[in-house]
């Protein structure tokens, strides 16, 4: 048994220097990262980054090829799936189906030595079932059930045991888009109450921001960027984070001048436009590639008549799109000398300004402190 | 009026897709079995055949072959389970653990005797059981007087030999069908590699086993070539008798009977068996097929 750390208590997960190498191609390359106890912590990136089969390596289907997985401190490198005190919700949920909604749920109990009295299993599955909402779904056959009652009998399946840490691989996945924000609703709320830990693989940003206490933004098997939601979205370290982590308006231009907090960068025609950098980002050197990004929320558009006051940048515009959101509008402007910029309008300015129509005349503008100067990687 | 006339030219349709099918099981299943049926109860005629009569001599005769009957009842379920032993774990292997590579060439391993007469195969059987196979190299690690040939044991070692490949394919293919997602989850949930297979594989590969175990066990029933080459007369199942009865000593009547005595043990064994699959089926609600 390796030294427990210090801090082993209030760190259920913990990652060092782990890789997984499957010949060539490297699925996790060096990461560390830390899960605090009773935090909703997600795993978020494309297919193919590493998210998986990190996740795989804690519930211990995948071993390192280099590193050490922690689970409360102690290694568990080598320790079997049935010996570690973790839970997983398959992707498809993998519900045994030659067993009915109880005998799955109390599937993890009964591999328990010594295994617990038949009144203790039909207690406690039936308690399960009432914190998922499944009452008197027992003797139910799984493939008579829809994909939100599957999901809960797997949450059910892996909660009964009071995992250290529950695994949840791209959970939502096969639900519509109604019953998955419901989900996700009731899976931080679920989290709250038994109140342990949580981690999600998921590749879509929306569900992992709306969930999670902490990110972390994976590509090509090496951590990105790890924070909270608010972080992620307001301080991407750099392009790739700002791209994946809701819309951007990207510039690219060369570094024309730069300083501790902000820089000023040259387009492609010369125009210059200043922004200042991420609290995660390290400063660039002159002349290097770079980007300014600007959230479509914080894109300004006025009839051209009366620009709005206060702007880094104001250009002329012409509306191209047009897509009413309810809550908002979304419109698609060309911009002179900056090409198509996205623009969200709320709903309060769209009614002071009573609205666009494609082909309208238009000025759009940001503010200095919306404009991030990013690195491309 | 529309909708009726929609419904009794779709019925046409099906009477005339089943009107083959329905020829054939009424001209070669139902009407051999019901002559067979008839001679039961008749009598030899003098020249041998059959001679109408009611009588249920042949029947109360039946004791003169118990000795097939026995060896027919013991030999083929034993081969059925030595069958289901052999081919569980190499049907897990193919399914579960091999590579693409090795699977493919195990697979292929397994049809290739088709590709040669089973006669042939089985007479190959006589010569490597015979006193210059097996027992001859047995002789040179000091093993002395082993008979092998005419022997209950050869009987049982040309009938797994045979029928082992009827037994592969139909667990082979419930276990490919098998989520190995299942065996993680399972394994997640607290339960080591033999609990899992017991928990989970085994019930879901039941269908498989089901299949290959009928399958196989039906056609040992009948088996007649396998006792006659390897068994050498001495070790001789219904199908021997069935042969000799109605070949050699033409006794039609009396074949029927043991014919008809047959077919009844196996349809109270299959029976029997279905029954005791169906309990474990509402047990365990496994969909078996």
């Amino acid at each position: 048994m390796p030294a427990r750390s210090d801090h082993s208590r209030d760190i259920d997960i913990e990652f060092r220097g782990v890789s997984r190498h499957y010949g060539e191609i490297r699925a996790v390359d060096g990461i560390d990262l830390s899960v605090p106890k009773g935090t909703f912590f997600s795993f978020l990136g494309p297919s193919g980054c590493g998210k998986t089969t990190s996740l795989r390596m804690i519930a211990g289907f995948e071993q390192p090829t280099a590193g050490d997985v922690l689970i409360e401190g102690s290694s568990v490198v080598g320790t079997p799936p049935h010996r570690r005190p973790v839970n997983m919700v398959f992707q498809h949920y993998a519900l045994f189906p030659h067993l009915n909604v109880f005998d799955n749920i109390a599937y993890g109990l009964r591999q328990r030595a010594p295994r617990p009295a038949r009144a203790e299993i039909t207690r406690r599955v039936g308690e399960t079932l009432d914190l998922v909402r499944l009452g008197g779904f027992e003797s139910r056959r799984v493939w008579e059930l829809s994909g939100g009652q599957q999901q809960r009998v797997a949450l059910a399946r892996a909660l009964i045991n009071k995992p250290t840490v529950l695994l949840l691989d791209e959970p939502m996945a096969a639900l519509d888009r109604k019953l998955r924000r419901d989900m996700q609703i009731e899976l931080q709320t679920l989290q709250r109450d038994v109140g342990i830990t949580f981690v999600l693989v998921t590749h879509d940003q929306e569900e992992a921001l709306s969930m999670s206490d902490s990110i972390c933004i994976m590509r090509h098997g090496r951590i990105v960027q790890a924070g909270g939601a608010r972080e992620l979205y307001d301080e991407p370290v750099n392009r790739y984070v700002a791209d994946f982590v809701g819309k951007s308006n990207f510039l690219d231009g060369t570094v024309a001048d730069t300083g501790a907090s902000g820089a000023v960068l040259r387009l492609a025609d010369g125009r210059t436009i200043a922004g200042r950098y991420t609290s995660t980002a390290t400063p660039l050197a002159r002349e290097a590639k770079a980007c300014i990004a600007v959230r479509p929320e914080l894109v300004s558009i006025t009839a051209a008549q009366k620009p709005a006051g206060g702007m880094a940048v104001n250009a002329p515009a012409r509306v191209k799109n047009r897509i009413y959101l309810g809550e908002q509008t979304e419109y698609l402007v060309a911009a002179e000398g900056l090409g198509d910029i996205l623009a969200m309008a709320s709903k309060t300015s769209e009614l002071a300004s009573g609205g666009f129509s494609p082909g309208d005349e238009v000025v759009i503008g940001w503010p200095e402190s919306a404009a991030l100067v990013l690195a491309e990687e | 009026m529309m909708k009726r006339a929609g419904i009794r030219s779709g019925n046409g349709v099906t009477a005339m897709l089943l009107l083959p099918t329905t020829l054939w099981f009424l001209l070669l299943l139902v009407m051999p079995l019901v002559v067979i049926l008839v001679f039961s109860f008749g009598e030899r005629a003098p020249a041998g055949g059959y001679q109408a009569a009611f009588t249920f001599e042949q029947y109360l005769n039946l004791p003169a072959r118990l000795k097939a009957f026995t060896n027919t009842l013991t030999l083929a379920p034993l081969g059925t389970l030595i069958c289901v032993l052999m081919a569980y774990p190499l049907a897990y292997y193919l399914a579960v653990r091999a590579g693409e590579r090795v699977k493919v060439m195990l697979l292929v391993l397994v049809i290739v005797p088709f590709w040669t007469s089973f006669l042939i195969r089985t007479y190959a059987w006589i010569y490597i059981l015979g006193g210059r196979g097996i027992p001859q190299l047995l002789e040179l690690v000091g093993i002395e007087d082993v008979r092998l040939i005419n022997t209950p044991t050869a009987v049982l070692i040309g009938i797994v030999y045979g029928y082992l490949p009827l037994m592969i394919f139909p667990i082979y293919v419930s276990l490919e069908k098998l989520d190995k997602r299942l065996l993680e989850a399972s394994g997640d949930l607290g339960a080591s590699p033999w609990r899992t297979f017991l928990q989970v594989t085994l019930p879901l590969s039941a269908p498989g086993l089901v299949t290959g175990s009928l399958l196989v066990f039906i056609l040992l029933m009948g088996e007649y070539l396998i006792p006659a080459l390897l068994g050498g007369g001495k070790v001789f199942f219904v199908g021997n008798a069935l042969v000799d009865l109605f070949l050699q000593s033409r006794n039609w009547p009396y074949g029927s009977a043991v014919a008809i005595g047959l077919v009844a043990i196996m349809m109270v064994a299959i029976a029997i068996y279905l029954a005791m699959v169906g309990r474990q089926q509402a047990r365990d609600d496994v969909s078996l097929v």
